[in-house]
């Protein structure tokens, strides 16, 4: 992994250019340059997932400038730390916009981390580029949403899992609002395919005991289990799963928040042959991905896993620029009209376009886990999908505000 | 009647959440029991067990290297704990809330360590082969009940730690002295025992006994830089239920608390029932504020 370490000058710089630019004015930056916010979490909790983002959008700006930038100007990042914290996502994108003269930011993680730097954005008519998978039920003019909605990563998993006949599901999630939204969206559609749902059960974030939960599975007899675990208890489920005599080649698993970077600091071999569902693989065939993997991997080390957050972070850059260069500005407002009016973009993770919602149309895969920490896919859905913010069974009649 | 294999399930998962919680908790008790001290680093002292467990596996790796991982964790985990008695502990003892501070902050430096020496995304230790499988019941009224034998074997540790460290304190001269000045400080200390010397043998004790507990629960659990942190609070509320410093009483909360949350959690979900746990604690502690097992000693009446 790379060393924390290094993240302290950075960091350090970073809030000497916001300091430096408080005392200048705004909205004027230097000829030759523009500036983008980076905003992910560089310390607490979630810098483990946060870090790799944050490199893969450096790794797209630098490639950017090396190609002679966009509009003719260089583009400067100015990297701030979300420490974890949503209250310091707030604020910093506060500073960002408001003090750092940035045009856009790329960042974000969790969905408290959105939800708090959302109202910012909307007050500062701003544009935020948020590259994770998420439960949808919100739809902002400020933000775009490249990550996956639930109907383009959990629906097609069910899909999927109904053409291999599983029957009764059971769903075991963080408590948070993630995995609450994406099991009430299940349900309906398992209600709704005459299915049964075996089970739904909820351990606090970082819960390491599952003894009660597998308890429950044991006693329900599932055919698949639908995980919406994060981060740490991951790692003490598969652990006791498997002491319980369940491996993943008895009971399956289906996870959604287990990446190649998870599956690697878990040991391949104990999530070996479970399934995960995502947009993007870092297995996946295609020259534009090839180039994107071997690019990251010159930069951040030969064995550095790639993950679906990441390559969406470095997405958001590249479809920001197609974005400006149509639109010939700067301006949020007029690069968020020209970001949806865009043609599908050929990146790393296939075709992919910006729909009117301004979320994401994307391909759903499903990877089964190799020994080494890789996915092999196992299935793709028919073309891409349109992404639906607002499932029809659980928030009929909602919409996106017509922007 | 499909019912008995779940709650008899979560009674043998009640006594083993019991094990794991008495393994962590009772290095903690043990330097609250004697010194007085709020060992805020002791969740790293788990994390240092399990960190020498991965260690340990890399240089003797097959079926034994986690028994093997167990004498090195103790000893290397007690090691740490000498010099943080000694250069620390010792000359803050007469300053309790500053040991707080001091050894939170100890615990905020080995985290921080232990995220530049082995990454932010922790390391792989697996429950060897031997204990990679389940005992089920085949047949009868218990039909389908399953005993994972990790389990087992964590409940064996636990016992094994527990009868090791009763026999230390009840039949030898180490132990002799250890209640003396458990019991008080200045008259042990006038009747020319070296009080400094039992204080960092029971801190290296209780340290020692966390480092081993770092070891089974990474058969369980993650290894993380932060892995601690997700033990030391249930190992605190054990302590404080079981009656500041006594090791019974430590054992005997180990075993509500385990088996409290694995019998409601057959009613509710894991969330809930920690709810549950907190306020049955908090009124416990409001009608019984000495805990389980009471503890007579100067030290506290001071």
């Amino acid at each position: 992994m790379v060393m924390r370490g290094m993240y302290k000058p950075v960091g350090l710089a970073a809030l000497l250019l916001a300091a430096t630019s408080l005392s200048a004015p705004a909205t004027a930056w230097a000829a030759d340059t523009v500036k983008v916010g980076v905003l992910q979490s560089l310390t607490g909790t979630m810098a483990i997932s946060e870090v790799t983002v944050k490199n893969a959008e450096i790794l797209a700006i630098e490639e950017i400038n090396a190609g002679g930038g966009v509009l003719g100007k260089k583009i400067e990042p100015v990297v701030e730390d979300g420490a974890s914290d949503p209250a310091i996502f707030a604020q910093k994108a506060t500073k960002l916009v408001q003090d750092g003269g940035v045009v856009t930011v790329f960042g974000g993680w969790t969905s408290a981390s959105r939800k708090a730097m959302l109202p910012v954005f909307q007050k500062l008519k701003s544009l935020l580029w948020y590259p994770v998978q998420f439960e949808g039920n919100e739809c902002s003019p400020n933000i775009m949403y490249s990550g996956a909605q639930p109907n383009q990563q959990i629906l097609p998993a069910l899909q999927w899992a109904v053409e291999k006949g599983y029957k009764s599901y059971f769903l075991i999630g963080s408590d948070y609002v993630f995995p609450r939204t994406a099991n009430l969206i299940l349900k309906k559609h398992i209600d709704a395919d005459k299915l049964k749902v075996a089970g739904e059960e909820y351990v606090p974030l970082g819960g390491t005991d599952f003894s009660a939960v597998i308890a429950k599975v044991q006693a329900a007899k599932p055919d698949i289990i639908f995980s919406t675990l994060n981060g740490d208890s991951n790692v003490s489920f598969f652990k006791q799963m498997a002491a319980a005599g369940l491996p993943s080649a008895k009971l399956p698993v289906m996870s959604f928040s287990i990446g190649e970077q998870e599956a690697v600091a878990m040991g391949p071999s104990l999530v070996e042959g479970s399934y995960a569902a995502w947009n993007y693989f870092q297995s996946l065939d295609g020259a534009a991905n090839k180039k994107f993997v071997s690019a990251y991997q010159a930069k951040f080390g030969a064995g550095a896993a790639v993950t679906d957050p990441m390559v969406h972070g470095y997405v958001d850059v590249y479809a920001w620029k197609a974005a400006v260069e149509k639109a010939g500005s700067f301006d949020p407002e007029k690069v968020r009209a020209a970001a949806v009016a865009l043609d599908y973009l050929d990146t790393a993770m296939g075709k992919v376009k910006f729909a009117a919602n301004q979320s994401l149309v994307q391909t759903g895969y499903i990877g089964q886990l190799d020994p080494t920490g890789q996915f092999k896919i196992i299935w793709q859905s028919k073309g891409t999908i349109d992404p639906d913010p607002y499932d029809p069974l659980v928030f009929p009649g909602k919409k996106c505000p017509a922007s | 009647m499909t019912h008995w294999p779940l709650i008899a399930g979560q009674v043998f998962n009640g006594f083993s959440v019991a094990s794991l919680y008495v393994l962590a908790a009772l290095g903690l008790a043990l330097s609250f029991g004697l010194m007085r001290v709020i060992n805020m680093a002791h969740g790293e002292m788990l994390m240092l067990g399990g960190y020498l467990a991965y260690l340990t596996l890399q240089v003797v790796p097959g079926p034994l290297g986690i028994l093997a991982a167990m004498p090195v964790a103790f000893l290397g985990a007690a090691a740490v704990g000498a010099v943080l008695e000694t250069t620390l502990i010792k000359r803050l003892s007469a300053r309790p809330l500053d040991t707080l501070l001091a050894t939170w902050g100890v615990s905020l430096i080995l985290q921080q360590a232990a995220r530049n020496i082995f990454g932010a995304i922790g390391v792989d230790v697996r429950a060897p082969e031997w204990l990679n499988h389940a005992y089920t019941v085949p047949s009868g009224l218990l039909e389908g009940l399953t005993i994972p034998a990790t389990r087992l074997f964590i409940l064996a540790v636990a016992f094994a730690v527990m009868g090791a460290l009763g026999l230390l304190l009840a039949r030898t001269r180490i132990g002799l002295l250890v209640r003396a000045v458990n019991q008080d400080r200045g008259m042990a200390a006038a009747a020319g025992i070296n009080v400094r010397a039992v204080d960092l043998s029971v801190f290296c004790l209780g340290t020692g006994i966390a480092g081993l507990a770092g070891v089974v629960l990474a058969l369980l659990g993650p290894v993380t830089p932060n892995v601690g942190q997700s033990y030391v609070v249930p190992a605190f509320l054990v302590v404080v239920l079981g009656g500041l410093g006594s090791l019974k009483g430590t054992a005997i909360a180990s075993l509500i608390v385990g088996l409290f949350s694995a019998l409601v959690q057959i009613l509710v979900d894991v969330s809930l029932a920690q709810v549950l746990l907190l306020l049955f604690v908090i009124g416990f502690i409001q009608f019984r504020p000495q805990g389980v097992v009471a503890v007579r000693s100067r030290a506290l009446d001071a």
